[in-house]
């Protein structure tokens, strides 16, 4: 049922990735809808890479927006995104939705490294991301919100984000902030006045073993282990740019 | 149940450790966040709706009966912080054994071989609350005060808060940490329909990252 309904947006977008028996990822499916048109662009070595284009403004208030990747075994895919996403508010009441489902198998690697999530003020969006890995699957999963364009006071986002490995589930995060989001949001417990803030997520075999330590990178971001296989870098930042720096030198302290 | 073994669990003095952790707060008033009795209020309503919100319903479900390994593993999760999971295991710890004595029972028993190590403290919370006869209610009480109360606490001695102020936090806190409670108790008992994905998952980026660094400190006032 995608198209645009008298509530908004309805899209659903798919992206399967598979071996293709010569050493390179294939791309089956690549299926863009609405406002996620997904495009093929340069592979690099054996990863197949895909770049979510924005073809429309949103998500705004109403649009139900669905992005799903599926990854075969032995394939590798990277996903990034031509620009930041923006929520806007629409014309539509009630908040806007935008859920993402990640399915990497055993032997697969998945790099999801969308461009930042801006909520602009007045929106009100909730985003549901959820990851389910086979046992010796890889990943990496980003994901960075800006609360508010510059200047702005930010909308209402809730940002939930679950992690699951062989069933178990190795992480589950929510966050929300915004007007009329639960008291404290903005306090010195949760973002204390931040408007940039991140998670990268790495999920890697070898981690059982060997799992990196745990690693202060200030008294905005940390470098933390968790039970299982893989480390979460959660960072908050004055600025988006100053943020993916810090995401990307903890990134590179992983090897 | 007895309603006073509400007051004996969730007494301050109850000996089990709690006193020696400021869930957050000294890293925050190091960090410059806390600094009055307004940020202290502030920080307690942010801890309040994540932390405590999900230390509620994990008492409350224990309460429940549901299986303590399945809530310790949601507490995992929701806790991304290795500092603040081996804390939440080391009070889980402690209150196991005050709870032993306190309400002896082979279900305070079984939890005690099956997390040599300590389970996480809300989960030991639930099921000592349970062995005192209590309501999944109490329970998410006992927790979300304690979300708030150790903050408090901790914030008269490392700022020389008068001791009133800090009171009159938890005070005014009060009609928010009963709405709060009734949201975890909710939420604990959609459990056994929709799993353990139905609790909630609250986290505060800044007390994640504030554990971690508090932890790398050679010096400190509280283990926490």
């Amino acid at each position: 049922m995608d198209g645009v309904t008298a509530a908004g947006v309805r899209a659903r977008a798919r992206i399967v990735a598979r071996g293709d028996g010569r050493g390179g990822t294939a791309l089956p499916v690549l299926d863009g809808a609405g406002p996620l048109a997904l495009r093929r662009v340069r592979a690099r070595g054996d990863e197949a890479r895909v770049m979510v284009v924005g073809a429309m403004s949103g998500p705004l208030g109403g649009d139900h927006l669905r992005l799903r990747a599926e990854v075969a075994e032995g394939a590798r895919l990277h996903v990034g995104s031509a620009a930041a996403t923006i929520a806007l508010p629409g014309q539509h009441k009630g908040e806007a939705r935008y859920d993402v489902e990640l399915d990497v198998a055993g032997g697969a690697e998945l790099n999801w490294l969308p461009e930042q999530l801006i909520s602009a003020d007045g929106s009100d969006l909730r985003v549901r991301t959820r990851a389910e890995l086979a046992p010796g699957a890889r990943l990496v999963l980003r994901e960075e919100q800006v609360l508010g364009r510059a200047g702005e006071e930010p909308g209402r986002l809730t940002s939930r984000l679950t992690v699951r490995l062989a069933g178990r589930t190795l992480l589950d995060q929510e966050l929300s902030c915004g007007p009329g989001a639960p008291g404290g949001w903005d306090g010195p417990a949760v973002l204390g006045g931040h408007r940039s803030l991140g998670q990268l997520i790495v999920v890697r075999p070898e981690f059982a073993e060997a799992p990196p330590a745990a690693r202060s990178l200030g008294e905005c971001a940390a470098l933390m282990p968790l039970a299982g296989p893989a480390v979460l870098v959660s960072a908050l930042a004055p600025d988006a740019l100053r943020l993916r720096r810090l995401l990307d030198e903890a990134l590179a302290l992983l090897g | 149940m007895t309603r006073a073994a509400l007051l004996v669990l969730a007494d301050g003095r109850f000996p089990a450790g709690g006193h020696a952790h400021s869930g957050g707060a000294e890293a925050a008033v190091k960090a410059g966040r806390i600094s009055s009795a307004a940020d202290l209020e502030d920080f307690c309503r942010g801890r309040l709706h994540t932390a405590g919100l999900v230390a509620g319903a994990l008492a409350a479900a224990a309460v429940l009966g549901l299986e303590p390994r399945e809530l310790d593993a949601a507490a995992d999760a929701r806790t991304p912080s290795p500092a603040l999971r081996a804390t939440a295991r080391r009070l889980g710890r402690q209150l196991l054994r005050a709870a032993r004595t306190c309400w002896p029972c082979e279900e305070l028993d079984l939890l005690a071989r099956e997390f040599p190590k300590g389970a996480h403290q809300p989960v030991v919370l639930g099921l000592a609350a349970r062995a005192a006869g209590l309501e999944p209610a109490d329970a998410a009480h006992c927790a979300v005060y304690e979300s708030v109360s150790g903050p408090a606490t901790a914030a008269v001695r490392l700022l020389s808060l008068d001791p009133f102020d800090a009171t009159g936090v938890l005070a005014r806190l009060a009609p928010e940490l009963d709405r709060v409670v009734d949201r975890a108790v909710a939420a604990a008992r959609s459990v056994p329909d929709d799993g353990v994905d139905a609790l909630p998952a609250g986290s505060g980026p800044l007390l994640e990252a504030g554990a971690e660094w508090h932890a790398a400190w050679p010096v400190r006032l509280f283990a926490s």
